[in-house]
């Protein structure tokens, strides 16, 4: 039967956070990519909150675009209210959040996408992946149509077989009624991939004109707003912005969630998926947290032309008439109308232990994969996989090797590694505690960390390049002088550490001493340091952070170094670890199972012991001299 | 490669000779020049050409530890092709322990596991034909390790250490959760609250430190195991020996049913004692398990003190006990010299077939011949013949170091809270403490500290 056959490089499936940095990299690392999903209106959709960042996922965002990814750049161009997160803690778990205007971040991402050359959106259901001989052809779409491509991107996000509960209500849609992908699922299977079911939700979208705002608290953005984006200019994100309002929910509340909880698909038993700790529905919480008398609720806008709100902290899966009741007990809410049900939704994803580091799957030549699809969530999570997927896939094609950042380099890497290594039992959400080295991988940092890296990919151009390694170089320049300039304890000296509450000095000392100090910094001493020559705000940003912390920033330098010792050991491709005899039987099974790549990637494998470690180098050396003898 | 630098104790721990602590690793040099001292004060020892021996005084600080020989050995010619520090010492096996803890307080730590051998095969040293065999003692050594680690672990301890890890793990999550959700958890003004929490704590380690000094983590010691028939006089034994009415005597043979344990000290030599219900054949299952227990903790003695009773004629039952006792060290010991004698030390022994064990006449009941029994315990332990378990030992010195590192992080945590440092910089010490305190639970701190999160603090959208 004659049907659609057409070749592509790259095949990148769904069109979420992650499909839109997949094929935007694919596409501008030179490849003919083409980009799939069920609704073309639905590209890079916020189903759920209306923020990019917030704590750790700040961080993604700064690291997306220091690689040369477009979510930064995209929500610098549509936010509405911006807050840095954290300042009054250390600067490693400052975080930067913003709240989106979701129809416009959605239409700006596609316009990019558009205007992209080499790229082709095209709006139809994938349901089969043609796999020959270990390695991935293309797919087939619902219409018989075959793409034939060297290498595919699955970002399917939340949309195989999904279906939406509320109460007793179940609709086999994806989020926000839009259609479902029944069929992947299947043609996954038969490929020998093992699909995971996870749940999450979202809360009730509410009409703004239904609330009453003088019962809550007015959220503001700063006043001097910081860009996601190491592009964007300052000057340009300096706009009016919208707010967001804070109120509470009460023990009325959460006797009418009480009352009502056998009537929650949760409890009855009817979702059979595992839902996120750290996003728990409100009834969750109620029952988990029972002694807390309320619960903060936060009304944050969808957009600047709409009057949805969304009501942040009360997702829920009750019945549509307990929704009504439960929101309507909340202080300010009390005449609301809903626009949206609250609802959790169910989906596949694969058990990601299956994933290399690169986001290639181990049993599949060319198949790569981001995303909630890989048991994340959140959107930044997804876009950071997405864009890591997306350059493998590219670095594949052009036969380089794969991108893979580890745990001392980035929170991208300490995402990934989690995800292809752990034991994952719910979607994977970022978290600052998760980054063993947090105080290297700050948000303020992500360019000097990563856009090298970038360069050498091929998403940053040279003009940016060059520009990192001159920040690189006033940085070290600066921080080498700091430490040399001597302080006096003269009368001017005295007036400003004064001025600051600070201890007057009784003999001279250095500058770097004085920046030490809790209640000074760089910026505030520039009075007393004459010679001081004039630097950007980033430089001395870096030189402030670089000589307040310097011993734990030190300390930390010299546990990524030990490290780096494991992540150097590789280990072989498809290893049969029963031939190392000595190893317990348990870790035996967990190598077995997960594959690692290199000998640091097994030790955080649960189940194998320092011993088991031990062995493996033994056994390792072993194998090269053996291998050297031949 | 740079590898941090390991120590151990490389000898039994006997008190018959001497033994060595040996060091490896980039630090040796400097870490023995801080602690070595020779006789006119000299102290470099680095400065000397590879493979001497020096004699001298290890030292911390003022304080003099033990008269030593040294053999310096420098990469690439030595055992783990690294610069190792050998050092002899003559001070019987409590001062090889003194000596290897002051090495690690000045920078080393405990070597893990068949360490040294690991890193002379990674070197390149050994040759390819024995890796199998380099992986066996890894293995050999660990599976003690873990076992000794948490199975002799005393109980009461081993709570002690997971209560105080547990609430250094419960102050991470606040503070994590907190950084998380800043909007739903503040943590201002934390910095005080948390210091008096972080000095209770460190205050327990350093009890528990305290408790280490005398071998309390661990049962470091010579195993000793009392044995006999019923109703010979057993926990009478131990009773005189511990001071102590510990062991229920009664007249009824088989009264103690279970193992009663407790540990003495002769004048430095610690004595883990172990009173067994008397072996014989019974039918009471209760006391059944009482007697199997006895077999097995025979099978750790170090030492087995047999008792009979003198005033009663030796049977088949001696006789079975005898024939478990055939590779052990025994000192046979004939109590009841307050009654009248109907066996004699020629009949036991010939009973017995051995020749060369001590036989002692006692009275546990009014005390002869108890000062005689520890005189002949004390003169084994110096010939050599009986000795502390080195694994045992070896593990109380990692434990105690991971104590310290535990104790070391929560005082960085005081001064960062002193300094006014913000509140994550707490969280990268209290983890280091608490991954300190779970190399001796077994535990790590990656899944756990997220389940604390999310199972005390409400957090999310």
């Amino acid at each position: 039967m004659p049907c659609v056959r057409e070749e592509y490089d790259i095949c990148v499936v769904g069109a979420g956070h992650a499909g839109c940095e997949a094929a935007l990299a694919c596409a501008r690392l030179g490849f003919q990519t083409i980009m799939f999903t069920v609704s073309v209106e639905s590209i890079a959709l916020m189903p759920c909150n209306p923020n990019i960042g917030g704590t750790s996922k700040g961080h993604l965002v700064r690291e997306i675009d220091a690689l040369g990814g477009q979510m930064g750049i995209n929500i610098d161009k549509t936010f509405i209210q911006s807050k840095m997160l954290n300042v009054s803690k250390g600067p490693a778990v400052h975080s930067l959040r913003a709240q989106a205007d979701k129809a416009e971040y959605s239409r700006r991402m596609r316009m990019t996408l558009e205007n992209t050359d080499n790229l082709t959106i095209r709006q139809a259901e994938v349901t089969e992946l043609m796999v020959e001989h270990g390695a991935v052809k293309g797919v087939k779409t619902f219409s018989g149509a075959m793409y034939f491509s060297k290498a595919v991107v699955l970002c399917t996000g939340t949309y195989l077989k999904s279906r939406c509960l509320y109460g007793d209500t179940v609709n086999y849609t994806g989020p926000n009624g839009l259609q479902s992908a029944d069929c992947l699922s299947e043609s996954l299977r038969e490929h020998g991939i093992e699909l995971f079911r996870f749940k999450t939700g979202t809360p009730a979208r509410i009409d703004r004109r239904s609330v009453d705002f003088s019962k809550m608290q007015e959220q503001k953005g700063d006043e001097r707003v910081v860009p996601f984006s190491f592009t964007t200019d300052p000057e340009e994100v300096q706009i009016d912005q919208a707010s967001c309002w804070l109120t509470y929910t009460n023990l009325k509340t959460h006797e009418i969630i009480k009352d009502n909880l056998d009537r929650s698909p949760l409890y009855s038993g009817m979702i059979e998926g595992t839902g996120p700790r750290y996003c728990p529905s409100i009834e969750d919480k109620v029952v988990k947290f029972a002694d807390k008398e309320r619960h903060q609720v936060f009304i944050e806008p969808e957009g600047l032309y709409t009057n949805e709100m969304y009501v942040g902290g009360m997702s829920s899966s009750l019945p549509e008439d307990v929704q009504y009741q439960m929101y309507r007990s909340v202080a300010g809410l009390e005449h609301v109308k809903i626009v949206r049900n609250a609802y959790a939704i169910e989906y596949d994803c694969i058990n990601p232990r299956q994933l290399y580091p690169s986001l290639e799957f181990k049993k599949i030549k060319g198949l790569f994969s981001g995303g909630q699809f890989n048991g994340s969530s959140g959107y930044e999570e997804a876009a950071a996989q997405g864009l890591v997927a997306g350059v493998n896939a590219a670095m594949s094609l052009k036969g380089k090797e794969p991108l893979v950042l580890d745990r001392s380099t980035s929170y991208i890497g300490v995402l990934i590694d989690d995800l292809v290594t752990k034991d994952n039992h719910e979607p994977y959400r970022m978290m600052t505690s998760r980054a063993e080295y947090r105080l290297l991988l700050r948000q303020d940092n992500a360019d000097l960390r990563l856009t090298k890296i970038g360069y050498e990919i091929g998403l940053i151009d040279q003009k940016r390049y060059e520009g990192i390694l001159e920040k690189e170089r006033l940085i070290e320049q600066e921080t080498e002088r700091v430490q040399h300039v001597n302080i006096g304890a003269n009368a001017l000296v005295q007036k400003v550490l004064k001025e600051h509450k600070s201890t007057p000095l009784k003999t001279g000392t250095t500058l770097a001493e004085l920046i030490r100090r809790p209640e000074l910094s760089y910026e505030s001493l520039a009075e007393i340091d004459e010679e001081r020559p004039l630097l950007p705000a980033d430089v001395a940003e870096q030189v402030n952070i670089n000589i307040k912390y310097d011993g734990y920033i030190r300390r930390q330098l010299k546990q990524v170094k030990e490290f780096k010792k494991l992540e150097k050991k590789k280990l072989p491709e498809h290893f049969d670890y029963n031939q190392v005899n000595s190893l317990r039987i348990e870790a035996k099974q967990k190598l077995n199972l997960c594959q690692p790549v290199n000998v640091g990637q097994a030790s955080r494998i649960s189940g194998v012991s320092p011993a088991d470690i031990s062995v493996l180098l033994v056994y390792l050396e072993q194998m090269n001299r053996k291998n050297s003898e031949d | 490669m740079a590898t941090e630098t390991i120590a151990a104790i490389a000898t039994g721990m006997t008190n018959a000779g001497i033994g060595i602590v040996r060091i490896s690793g980039e630090e040796s040099f400097p870490i023995i020049d801080q602690i070595y001292r020779s006789r006119n004060g000299r102290t470099k020892l680095s400065e000397s050409p590879s493979h001497t021996v020096h004699y001298g005084y290890i030292c911390d600080g003022e304080k003099v530890i033990d008269e030593v020989m040294i053999l310096i050995l420098k990469a690439p010619n030595t055992y783990t092709m690294e610069d190792t520090v050998e050092i002899d010492c003559h001070g019987g096996a409590l001062v090889l322990k003194r000596v290897l803890e002051t090495v690690l307080k000045y920078g080393a730590r405990p070597a893990e596991p068949g360490e040294f051998t690991k890193r002379a095969f990674l070197n390149g040293r050994i040759d390819l034909t024995q890796a199998e065999s380099v992986i066996d003692v890894i293995n050999a050594q660990n599976d003690f390790a873990l076992e000794s680690s948490l199975h002799q672990l005393q109980g009461t301890v081993k709570e002690k250490i997971k209560g105080i890890r547990g609430a250094v793990l419960h102050e991470i999550a606040f503070i994590e959760s907190a950084l998380d959700d800043p909007e739903h958890i503040s943590i201002d003004g934390y910095g005080e609250e948390l210091m008096k929490q972080v000095d209770a704590l460190a205050f327990q380690i350093k009890d528990l430190l305290q408790c280490s000094e005398n071998g309390a983590l661990l049962k470091e010691g010579i195993h000793t195991v009392i044995i006999g028939k019923p109703n010979v006089g057993k926990s009478s034994l131990m009773n005189a020996l511990t001071g102590r009415d510990r062991a229920i005597v009664t007249e009824v043979a088989g009264t103690t049913r279970d193992i009663l344990e407790d540990q003495i000290n002769l004048n430095g030599i610690t004595l883990n004692m172990t009173d067994t219900a008397g072996i014989h054949d019974t039918s009471d299952t209760v006391e059944k398990i009482g007697v199997e227990k006895a077999k097995s903790s025979l099978d750790q003695a170090d030492l087995v003190i047999y008792v009979a009773d003198s005033s009663s004629p030796l049977d088949q039952n001696d006789k079975r006990i005898f024939d478990l006792l055939k590779e052990k060290k025994v000192i046979v010991l004939l109590n009841k010299s307050d009654l009248q004698p109907v066996i004699s030390e020629q009949d036991i022994l010939s009973l017995a077939e051995k020749s060369n064990d001590p036989v002692l006449s006692i009275s546990a009941k009014d005390g002869t011949g108890i000062k005689e029994l520890e005189h002949v315990i004390r003169k084994m332990f110096f010939q050599g013949e009986i000795s502390y378990n080195n694994e045992i030992v070896i593990t109380n010195i990692r434990q105690k170091a991971a104590l310290k590192e535990a104790l070391d992080s929560l005082e960085m945590v005081k001064q960062s809270i002193q300094d006014q440092m913000p509140e994550d910089f707490y969280s990268i010490d209290l983890v280091n403490a608490c991954d300190a305190l779970g190399k001796i639970t077994g535990e790590s701190v990656g899944e756990d500290l997220v389940n604390e999160i999310f199972s005390k603090f409400c957090m999310g959208k």
